[in-house]
C-alpha cells in the first residue's frame, strides 16, 4: 500500500524493531495500589477514563431502554414509573457522571501538564481526591439506582422532588453533591496549575487552545458548582425538614429553585462543551498541518463564552412566569453567547484553508463535531428567541437540541480525543480502518435517532413522555432505529480499542507528527514526563518550528 | 420576504398532510410558523456555508493536492465579518422573538376569562358561567380567550401544540396565556412539565367550536352556579362579610370595585388589585393590610382548594355593590341558597339545569 503513504501523515517506527519504551508511567509502579494510590496525573486520567467508560455504557443502557420503550405508543414495556427512573437515571448518569469530567479529567488530566511543560497538576493529591470524590458520589448514585432508583428527572425540580416523591431523591442528590466537589477541586487543580507551572517560554499565547479552553471550563466549575451544592442541600433540608424555601404554602418561591439550579446548570453546559471544542482545535491543526486561524480569537471566544455563560441561566426559564422585560434581557444575553461558538466554527473551518489535510479518525469525528455542532448551536437560536421558545420549550425539540450539543458535539469530541491521544497513552495505535467505520456509524446513527425528534418536538411531543399519541409513531420508530446504529457506533471502539492495547502498532514519539510538547516526549510517557525541563521558544501549532527541529527532543537546559 | 396567501396555504396543507408539520388553529400559529421558517433558513443557509467551507477546503487541499501547507496567521476582516454577520442575524431572531414573546403573552383586555387548576394528573377547567370540565376544555373559535392557571401541587405546564401556545403552571402563583382559537376542531393538550408517575397521561383535548355550537355547548353544561355565586356562598360560609359588609364601621375594607383598582397598603405600596393580589391577600393577609386597617384578618392557607379561592377571586371581581353582602349577612342564618344573579355568558340558562357536565 505505498500509494496510499502519500495519504497520510502517519509515520511510525519500524514494527519489526520497535517496542515500547521500558521505562514509562504505566510500568513504573506495579499492583493495584500503586494506582490506587498515585498522585501521577496521567494515571488519575486513565482511571477516570475507566470509569467514566463504565457510566456511559450504563448511561447508554438506560438509553436504550427509553428507546425501546418509545418504540410503540402504548406504555407497554415498562410501568410509567420505571420509565420516569429511566430518563431520570440516563441523565444524571451521563450528566454527571460521564459528560462533566469526561474530557477535562481524562484527556485534560492527562494532559494539560504536558502540554504546558509541567511534571505534574499543583496538587497531585488533591487530584486523586476528586477522582475518589467522584467514586464516592457514582456510589451514592449507583446506591439509589440499586435500592430501586430515583425517578425526580435529573433536575430534581421542587416540589416534586421534595414533597411529592417517594423514590431515593436523598441519596441521589448526596452523589451528585460529592461528585461537584470532585469538578470543583479539578477546576482549581488546572486554574492555578496553568498559572504556575508553565514551562520557562510557556507563555499565555503559546498555550495550546486546548489548554485555553479548559481554563475556560475550569472557571466555571470553581464558580458555578458551589451554588449546585448549595441548591441540593437546600432541597435535602427542604425534603427532611421542611424549611420552606420553595415551598410556596410555607412563603417560599419554587422558582427560586429554578434559578439556583440553572445558575450552575447553565454553564455546566459550557464546562461540557469548552474542554471539547480544546481537542477539535488540536485535532483540526495537527491533521491539516497548519496553526489554528485566528488563534487569539479562538482562545478569548472560549473566555467569552465562558464570561456569558453565567448570564444566561434564566433562559431556561420563559414561559414560567418571570417577568417579560427580564426575559427580555436574558434573550439578548443568550444571541450574545452563541457568537463566540459561530467564531470558532468558523475559525476551524478556515483553519482547513491552504492546508494540507489528511483523514486519520480523530479528524473525521472533528468533522462530525463541526456539523453536529453548528446543528445543535443554531438551534439553540431557536430557544433563545422568546417567542419561539413557548412553542418549543419542553417538547423532543429541546431534546433533540441538548442531545447535537452534548452527543453531536461533546461525545464526537471526546472520541476524536481519545482516539487522538491514545496512541500517547497506551504507546499503541488504534487500527485506523474499523475506527474510520466506527466514526461514520456513529455519524449516521447519531443523526437518523436525534434529526427525527427536531420534527417530533414541533409537532408538540412533550419530553419525558411515556406514552404519545398515535401519530408520532413513525417518526419515533426512526428514532429508535437510529439509536441502535449509534449504539453499535460507540460499543465498536470499546473493543478494538481494548484489541489494540495489546495488538496495535507501536506508535512511537510522535505518529501524527504534531507540534504539542506532548509529541516531543516518548509515548508512553515517563511518569515525570520530562527528562529535563523543556524551554519553549515557539508559539503552539507552529510546523516550521517541528520540521526544523533538529534533534528527536525539545529544547532542554542541561 | 414575502410569500403569497395561497403559497403559504399550499405549503402549510402539504406539510400537515404529511405529518410532519402540525395544525395552524390559531391567530398566533402563523406568526410563530413564520419565524420557525426564517429561523430554520438560517440554519440550513449556515449548515450549507459551514460544510460547503470544510467539504470544499477537504477537497481543494487534501494533502495529494497541497502536500504542503501554507501558514497563516488568520484575517481580522475575515474575522470580523464572521463575528458582525451571525451577530446582526442573532439580533434579528432576537427582535423577532420578543415581540412574538409579547403577542403570546399580553391578553387582549376583551378575552374572556377561563380558570385552570392543574393536579397531578389531570386538568380541571372552570368556566365562569359554572361548566366544569377535567381534561377537556370547550372555546369558540373568533374570540380571544385567556386561561388563569394554578397548579394545586407541583409545577406542570399547558400546551396546545396547534395553538403554538404553553405556560407553565406554578403552584401558589397565578399565570396566564391567552388564544384565539381560528379552526373548529380537536386539538392536543398536553402536561409538558414532568410531573410525576403519570405525567404523559395528563393530556386531554381542546374542542374549538363555531359560537353557536360554543354557546349550546355552556347552556347544557352548567352546573347550575356560576363560579361568582359558588364564590359568593363560600363568601358568607367563611365569614368573610362579617368584617367585608361595605359599611362605614366595618372592620376590613369594602370589596366592591376593589378589582382592577389601585390599593394604598399600610407599608407604603401601592398594588394593582388583580386576580393574584386577591388571592395572596386571602391567603397570606397580614402581608397585604390595606392602608387605614388593623393587621386582623387570619390567614386562609390551607383552608380554602384553589377551586374555592377561584370562587372567591371571580365573585370579588365582580362585586360592584355591597347590597347583597348584607342581605347575605342577615340570612347567613338560614340555609337557603344564594339566589341566582344574571348569567354573563350563558343568558338562557334555566335555574338548576344540572346536564351532567359537573365531574368535580
Amino acid at each position: 500500500m505505498s500509494a496510499t503513504t502519500h495519504h497520510t501523515i502517519v509515520n511510525l517506527p519500524d514494527q519489526s524493531t520497535a517496542e515500547l519504551p521500558k521505562r514509562n508511567y504505566l510500568n513504573n509502579e506495579h499492583g493495584l495500589l500503586s494506582w490506587l494510590l498515585t498522585g501521577d496525573h496521567k494515571r488519575i486520567g486513565i482511571l477516570y477514563l475507566i470509569s467514566i467508560t463504565f457510566f456511559f455504557f450504563l448511561g447508554g443502557a438506560f438509553a436504550g431502554l427509553i428507546r425501546l420503550e418509545l418504540l410503540t405508543p402504548q406504555p407497554d414495556l415498562v410501568a410509567s414509573d420505571t420509565y420516569n427512573k429511566f430518563f431520570t437515571m440516563h441523565g444524571l448518569i451521563m450528566i454527571f457522571l460521564f459528560l462533566v469530567p469526561s474530557v477535562p479529567a481524562t484527556i485534560g488530566n492527562f494532559l494539560i501538564p504536558i502540554m504546558i511543560g509541567a511534571k505534574d497538576l499543583a496538587f497531585p493529591k488533591i487530584n486523586l481526591l476528586s477522582w475518589y470524590l467522584y467514586l464516592g458520589g457514582a456510589l451514592f448514585t449507583l446506591i439509589a439506582l440499586v435500592q430501586g432508583g430515583v425517578d425526580t428527572g435529573w433536575t430534581f425540580t421542587t416540589p416534586l422532588s421534595t414533597h411529592y416523591l417517594n423514590t431515593h431523591v436523598i441519596t441521589a442528590a448526596t452523589g451528585v453533591f460529592i461528585v461537584g466537589f470532585s469538578s470543583i477541586f479539578t477546576g482549581l487543580n488546572f486554574i492555578v496549575t496553568i498559572h504556575r507551572m508553565r514551562a520557562p517560554g510557556m507563555t499565555w499565547f503559546r498555550m495550546p487552545l486546548f489548554v485555553w479552553s479548559n481554563y475556560a471550563a475550569s472557571i466555571l466549575m470553581v464558580l458555578g458548582t458551589p451554588v449546585l451544592a448549595i441548591t441540593i442541600v437546600l432541597v435535602a433540608l427542604e425534603r427532611t425538614l421542611g424549611i420552606g424555601v420553595f415551598d410556596p404554602t410555607k412563603g417560599g418561591d419554587p422558582l427560586l429553585f429554578q434559578h439556583l439550579f440553572w445558575f450552575y446548570s447553565h454553564p455546566a453546559v459550557y464546562i461540557m462543551i469548552l474542554p471539547g471544542m480544546g481537542v477539535i482545535s488540536e485535532v483540526i491543526s495537527t491533521f491539516s498541518r497548519k496553526r489554528v486561524f485566528g488563534y487569539t480569537a479562538v482562545a478569548f471566544s472560549s473566555v467569552a463564552i465562558a464570561l456569558f455563560g453565567f448570564f444566561v441561566w434564566a433562559h431556561h426559564m420563559f414561559i414560567m412566569g418571570v417577568s417579560n422585560y427580564s426575559a427580555l434581557v436574558f434573550s439578548l444575553l443568550t444571541m450574545l453567547v452563541a457568537v463566540p461558538s459561530a467564531i470558532k466554527v468558523f475559525n476551524w473551518a478556515f483553519t482547513l484553508q491552504k492546508g494540507s489535510i489528511t483523514f486519520e479518525t480523530p479528524m473525521l469525528y472533528a468533522f462530525a463535531f463541526i456539523g453536529l455542532f453548528t446543528i445543535g448551536g443554531l438551534t439553540g437560536v431557536f430557544l433563545g428567541s422568546l417567542g419561539m421558545d413557548i412553542h418549543l420549550t419542553e417538547t423532543y425539540f429541546i431534546v433533540a437540541h441538548f442531545h447535537y450539543v452534548m452527543v453531536g458535539g461533546m461525545l464526537m469530541a471526546f472520541l476524536a480525543g481519545i482516539h487522538f491521544w491514545w496512541p500517547k497513552m497506551t504507546g499503541r495505535m488504534y487500527p485506523e480502518s474499523v475506527s474510520k467505520l466506527s466514526a461514520v456509524v456513529s455519524f449516521i446513527g447519531f443523526n437518523l435517532t436525534f434529526m427525527p425528534q427536531f420534527i417530533l418536538g414541533y409537532l408538540g411531543m412533550p419530553r419525558r413522555y411515556h406514552a404519545y399519541p398515535a401519530e408520532y409513531q413513525v417518526l419515533n420508530v426512526l428514532s429508535t432505529a437510529g439509536a441502535t446504529v449509534l449504539g453499535v457506533g460507540f460499543l465498536m471502539p470499546l473493543i478494538y480499542l481494548a484489541w489494540s492495547l495489546k495488538y496495535g502498532a507501536i506508535a512511537g514519539n510522535n505518529p501524527w507528527q504534531a507540534t504539542g510538547l506532548e509529541w516531543q516526549i516518548q509515548s508512553p510517557p515517563l511518569t515525570e514526563n520530562f527528562i529535563e525541563v523543556p524551554i519553549v521558544d515557539h508559539e503552539a501549532y507552529d510546523y516550521e518550528w517541528l520540521e526544523h527541529k533538529t534533534a528527536n527532543e525539545v529544547t532542554t537546559v542541561g | 420576504m414575502h410569500i403569497s396567501p395561497v403559497m403559504w396555504q399550499f405549503l402549510v396543507k402539504w406539510l400537515h398532510s404529511s405529518a410532519l408539520f402540525p395544525a395552524e388553529a390559531s391567530t398566533i400559529a402563523p406568526w410563530t410558523d413564520a419565524l420557525y421558517f426564517f429561523l430554520l433558513a438560517m440554519t440550513v443557509v449556515g449548515l450549507v456555508l459551514v460544510g460547503a467551507l470544510i467539504f470544499g477546503f477537504s477537497v481543494m487541499y487534501r494533502k495529494e493536492k497541497s502536500p504542503v501547507a501554507t501558514q497563516i496567521e488568520g484575517s481580522t476582516l475575515l474575522e470580523a465579518t464572521w463575528t458582525i454577520i451571525p451577530l446582526a442575524i442573532f439580533l434579528v431572531t432576537f427582535v423577532w422573538g420578543a415581540l412574538l414573546y409579547f403577542r403570546i403573552y399580553n391578553p387582549p383586555t376583551n378575552a374572556m376569562n377561563i380558570y385552570i387548576v392543574g393536579k397531578q394528573w389531570m386538568w380541571k377547567a372552570e368556566h365562569p358561567g359554572g361548566q366544569h370540565e377535567i381534561n377537556a376544555l370547550h372555546v369558540p373559535i373568533g374570540r380571544p380567550v385567556q386561561l388563569t392557571m394554578i397548579s394545586q401541587d407541583v409545577f406542570h405546564s399547558f400546551s396546545i401544540p396547534d395553538f403554538r401556545v404553553k405556560r407553565e403552571v406554578i403552584p401558589g402563583r397565578y399565570s396566564t396565556v391567552w388564544f384565539q382559537a381560528t379552526e373548529a376542531g380537536t386539538y392536543h393538550l398536553f402536561c409538558t412539565q414532568y410531573c410525576g408517575t403519570a405525567h404523559s397521561a395528563m393530556i386531554g383535548e381542546i374542542t374549538a367550536m363555531s359560537p353557536e355550537d360554543y354557546t349550546k355547548w355552556t347552556q347544557q353544561s352548567t352546573s347550575g352556579m356560576s363560579l361568582a355565586q359558588n364564590g359568593e356562598r363560600l363568601y358568607a360560609a367563611m365569614g368573610c362579610n362579617a368584617c367585608h359588609n361595605g359599611s362605614a364601621a366595618a372592620r376590613g375594607p369594602n370589596l366592591a370595585g376593589v378589582y382592577g383598582s389601585k390599593l394604598q397598603l399600610t407599608n407604603g405600596s401601592q398594588v394593582l388589585v388583580n386576580d393574584a393580589y386577591l388571592r395572596d391577600a386571602i391567603l397570606n393577609p397580614s402581608q397585604h393590610i390595606t392602608a387605614g386597617y388593623a393587621p386582623i384578618m387570619p390567614t386562609y392557607q390551607g383552608q380554602i382548594s384553589e377551586e374555592g379561592l377561584i370562587d372567591l377571586v371571580e365573585f370579588i371581581k365582580n362585586l360592584d355593590s355591597n347590597y347583597r353582602v348584607k342581605q347575605t349577612l342577615v340570612t347567613a342564618e338560614s340555609d337557603q341558597a344564594a339566589p341566582s344573579t344574571p348569567q354573563p355568558i350563558a343568558p338562557q340558562q334555566g335555574p338548576g339545569a344540572n346536564t351532567g357536565m359537573v365531574k368535580q
